[in-house]
């Protein structure tokens, strides 16, 4: 735990990428194997389940600091991040553990199976023994999501540099399930083992968005167009009569679409697809709206399966034949991939290709992307005929292309503060829009992001000169400042109170040239839906 | 009930018998100030009171004004009403004011905190009915350690960073920190470098105080003569063009705000060194239960947050808004930064 404790500590000392890159190989050079494996397993988000809720937490925390129990909540509204304000606010202490990381897991892991007051014991004497960043990585490791500002390319980095490894080889070999507990270094890193490749999904080509103009791309009769779809990015694997669908958050989903299974029987073995899962209510293109029921479902009811049913449209082939053909030019996986899905019967499998279009001009491609939204596309995808599948996010191959989002000007009427490097800063926001009579502000959506952090800051800073209410982290501000709000698309919802649900609200402006009487109303932002 | 001795006003804190505004925010005729932090000290005064050892800090902040020196402790009559002044250990020359009338007596303490840092006079604990006290890191989340672990700390980040071929870069606040972190640097290291801003307000307190030989950075400073070095600059030069001439660097930030991973990150700065000038929570807690009060009155800081937990402890406490107040963590970073304070509307240094 020293080790790990001292990484973290390391790791929050520099915003430098170089700096974390060295510190992250330095400990995957001098650490135990066993603690390696979970390092790994922490830093790309798998962690072992939470052993005590947080409400727990915080109520046995605030014993062992002597403080009331509101005083806790008011200081992790501000802090921000849970386990620093335990690790905060627990008298200091200048022991230390010995304890190795795998070991404080292993304990962890028994934990969950304790009596509450066994639990309560173990923690008590945990933060007590523990060093305030051993403590704070403790806490960590019970709450959850350890977000440090280490992404899991930047440890695969390292990773690479300690093993000597290549690195796209190492992002595959990390991908999927594995279990910490169970799996050791060797198995995980340095064993070649085809077996455990039979579930494991190659990483996803990540496209940027298009910078400059389209025509700057070159010839157009080198690139491919299609629609980029709003769903969920996905890729389906099927070896061995068994299939797997994983999310792009590496998560593996097979279970919430069953309509997926009868691909075992549709489609060879030795097959992974990249595509998208839509929503195809009433035999056609849904909204994301109707796809969000579907998300975050374990088990799907057949009523559920029934009005919401998904379909998978497919844009590339990455293996054929069991072959990783990611190499191969993108025009050559298309042809295959074409061939596979013409010989499926829609109506019996929900597998359909995502057309790949061609274009005479640029202008004509942009037409198409003018498009999108009857299509119930967000825009269009770029991808050149000749290129190969590549790993995680890169320029050049791909692009998308969306359409310009949709607008309304709206009023700030709630704040709440951030977390993470805006903890103690109001920034995440709802935003009103007048009603019919012009007297009310509805609120239609929130927004966390796309201000500046000066921006922020001045935000903050009035917000906290003109707060009205207090509702617990919340607060009501008065009605003063205009902003012009960005979503990618909107739909009827019973769910919302204004009765319409927008996708990806942000801010696009701070309209201080407006008035909150320049607003649009809830009526305007109706007469946008499709 | 007659009104009480000490109120809050457009202008400042207030006292009617005296007629005289303690750290008021607005010019008045009679201000008795408290130190020389800009949103304490404003301009625009026709007499100013304040303790001997800040008239020099004022008078170079200020210019040409009318102040008279008091010593620790020495009693002043306005008006009938007794006054003086008692060491806050906040930084050179700051004071916490006692006001006393007809045997009511009140505090107000200014910014300060409990640590004997060996640059201001410690902390004095002055009996009074009713304190007036701030409460910038009012929150159990503050804790500070020891100076000498603290200053180990930036001297051995320094000593790194030189091993490394980087030139360190330390934010601290013109007046006070920087005088405050230039006094433990230890010059065995590297050769100590400040923005003018530091160098000349360092110069106004030198002979108050011992502290190591300092290089004033200007033009003419060679890139080479610094690599190795610390350089001890405001906060706000964070990110101009002036701190280009450090490169390679590291930076760091000395600040109570330091405690939160979050706010350093937020300001990209490398690393933390939670240094306050200020009381953390069992500073504060101490500060009250030692004068002996009745009633608390928070300014600013966590103000709500800390009366309730006052009040909860049975005190009769509440808070009052002052041009000092405010939960306005970050107005401005710069601001904020250069003076561990939550300040609302401040006025510029003009260091």
């Amino acid at each position: 735990m020293k080790l790990f404790a001292e990484l973290i500590r390391t790791l929050d000392s520099t915003n430098k990428t170089t700096l974390k890159v060295e510190a992250l190989t330095r400990y995957f050079e001098a650490a135990p194997d066993k603690d390696k494996v979970w390092a790994i397993a922490i830093l790309s988000h798998r962690r072992p389940p939470r052993p005590v809720n947080t409400t727990l937490l915080r109520e046995w925390a605030t014993e062992l600091a002597d403080i009331p129990l509101w005083l806790f909540e008011e200081s992790y509204h501000i802090v921000g991040d849970l386990a620093e304000t335990i690790a905060l606010i627990i008298p200091a202490s200048d022991a230390s553990s010995d304890k190795s990381l795998s070991q404080f897991l292993q304990e962890i892991i028994e934990l969950k199976k304790l009596t509450e007051i066994e639990k309560k014991e173990y923690l008590h004497k945990n933060w007590l023994e523990l060093n305030y960043y051993e403590r704070f990585v403790f806490s960590k490791l019970i709450t959850g999501s350890f977000r440090i500002g280490v992404s899991q390319k930047l440890m695969t980095r390292a990773l690479a540099k300690a093993t000597s490894i290549d690195e796209d080889i190492l992002a595959y070999k990390l991908m999927g399930n594995w279990e910490p507990s169970k799996i050791s270094y060797t198995q995980l890193i340095l064993e070649e083992n085809e077996e455990d490749y039979l579930s494991k999904p190659y990483p996803f080509y990540l496209a940027y968005a298009l910078e400059n103009e389209a025509s700057d791309l070159g010839d157009v009769s080198e690139w491919s167009a299609e629609h980029k779809w709003d769903g969920i990015r996905s890729q389906v694997i099927i070896r061995n009569n068994e299939l797997f669908v994983w999310s792009r958050g590496e998560e593996l989903v097979t279970d919430k679409y069953p309509e997926f299974q009868v691909f075992v029987n549709a489609v060879p073995n030795g097959t992974v697809m990249d595509g998208e899962i839509l929503p195809f209510p009433n035999g056609e293109i849904g909204t994301f709206n109707d796809l969000q029921t579907r998300i975050g479902r374990k088990s799907v009811s057949k009523a559920l399966l029934e009005k919401v049913p998904v379909i998978l449209k497919v844009y590339d082939l990455l293996e054929w034949n069991g072959k990783d053909i990611r190499e191969k030019p993108y025009e050559e996986r298309r042809e295959f991939l074409k061939k596979l899905v013409q010989e499926i019967d829609t109506s019996e499998t929900p597998l359909y290709l995502s057309e790949s279009l061609a274009f005479n001009s640029w202008e004509e491609v942009a037409e198409e992307r003018q498009r999108a939204r009857d299509e119930r596309s967000e825009g269009l995808m770029l991808k050149k005929l000749d290129s190969p599948y590549l790993v995680g996010r890169k320029k050049g191959d791909w692009w998308k292309w969306k359409v310009a989002p949709l607008t309304i000007d709206a009023v700030l009427t709630y704040a709440m503060r951030g977390h993470g490097r805006r903890s103690n800063l109001f920034t995440d926001y709802t935003f009103g829009l007048w009603n019919s009579e012009k007297n009310e502000l509805v609120t239609f959506a929130k927004a966390y992001s796309g201000l500046t952090d000066a921006e922020f800051r001045k935000v903050d800073a009035w917000i906290k000169k003109n707060t009205l209410e207090r509702f617990g982290p919340v607060r009501s501000v008065t009605p003063h400042h205009v902003f012009e709000i960005a979503f990618e698309g909107i739909a009827e919802s019973k769910r919302h109170k204004s009765g319409v649900a927008t996708r990806f609200p942000r801010i696009l402006r701070w309209r201080q040239d407006k008035k909150i009487e320049d607003a649009n109303s809830l009526e305007e932002l109706k007469a946008l839906i499709p | 009930m007659s009104a009480p001795l000490l109120v809050f006003n457009d202008k400042g804190i207030y006292c009617e018998k005296a007629k005289v505004y303690l750290d008021p925010w607005k010019p008045v005729d009679n201000a008795i100030i408290s130190h020389g932090h800009a949103d304490h000290s404003r301009w625009g005064h026709k007499k100013y009171i304040t303790h001997h050892s800040n008239v020099p800090i004022i008078k170079h902040r200020l210019g040409d004004i009318v102040v008279t020196g008091k010593k620790w402790n020495e009693t002043f009559i306005i008006n009938g009403v007794k006054f003086s002044l008692h060491p806050a250990g906040h930084i050179i020359g700051s004071s916490q004011i006692r006001v006393e009338y007809k045997g009511e007596v009140w505090v107000f303490t200014g910014d300060y905190k409990m640590e004997d840092d060996g640059v201001a006079v410690p902390y004095e604990s002055v009996k009074c009915h009713s304190f007036i006290t701030e409460c910038t890191f009012g929150l159990p989340a503050f804790k500070w350690l020891p100076q000498d672990q603290v200053m180990t700390d930036v001297n051995n980040w320094w000593q790194q960073n030189r091993e490394d071929g980087r030139t360190s870069v330390l934010f601290g606040y013109s007046l006070g920190k920087a005088q405050r972190l230039l006094k433990y640097l230890d010059p065995s290291i590297g050769k100590i470098y400040t923005h003018g801003a530091i160098e000349n307000m360092t110069e106004v307190l030198r002979p108050q105080l011992s502290m190591p030989e300092t290089i004033r950075i200007t033009r003419d400073t060679k890139k080479e003569e610094l690599k190795g070095s610390i350089v001890l600059a405001p906060p706000s030069a964070q990110g101009t063009p002036w701190i280009r001439k450090m490169v390679p660097f590291v930076t760091a930030s000395a600040s109570g705000w330091m405690t939160f991973r979050g706010a350093r990150r937020r300001r990209a700065i490398d690393k933390g060194f939670v240094l306050s000038d200020h009381c953390d929570w069992q500073g504060l807690l101490q500060a009250i239960e030692g004068t002996g009060c009745e009633k608390v009155i928070c300014t600013h800081g966590y103000t709500e947050i800390f009366s309730r937990f006052l009040r909860e402890k049975g005190y009769d406490a509440r808070t009052e808004e002052t041009q000092y107040e405010g939960e306005i963590g970050e107005l401005e970073a710069k601001s904020e930064m250069e003076k561990d304070v939550e300040p609302v509307a401040k006025i510029p240094s003009s260091l």
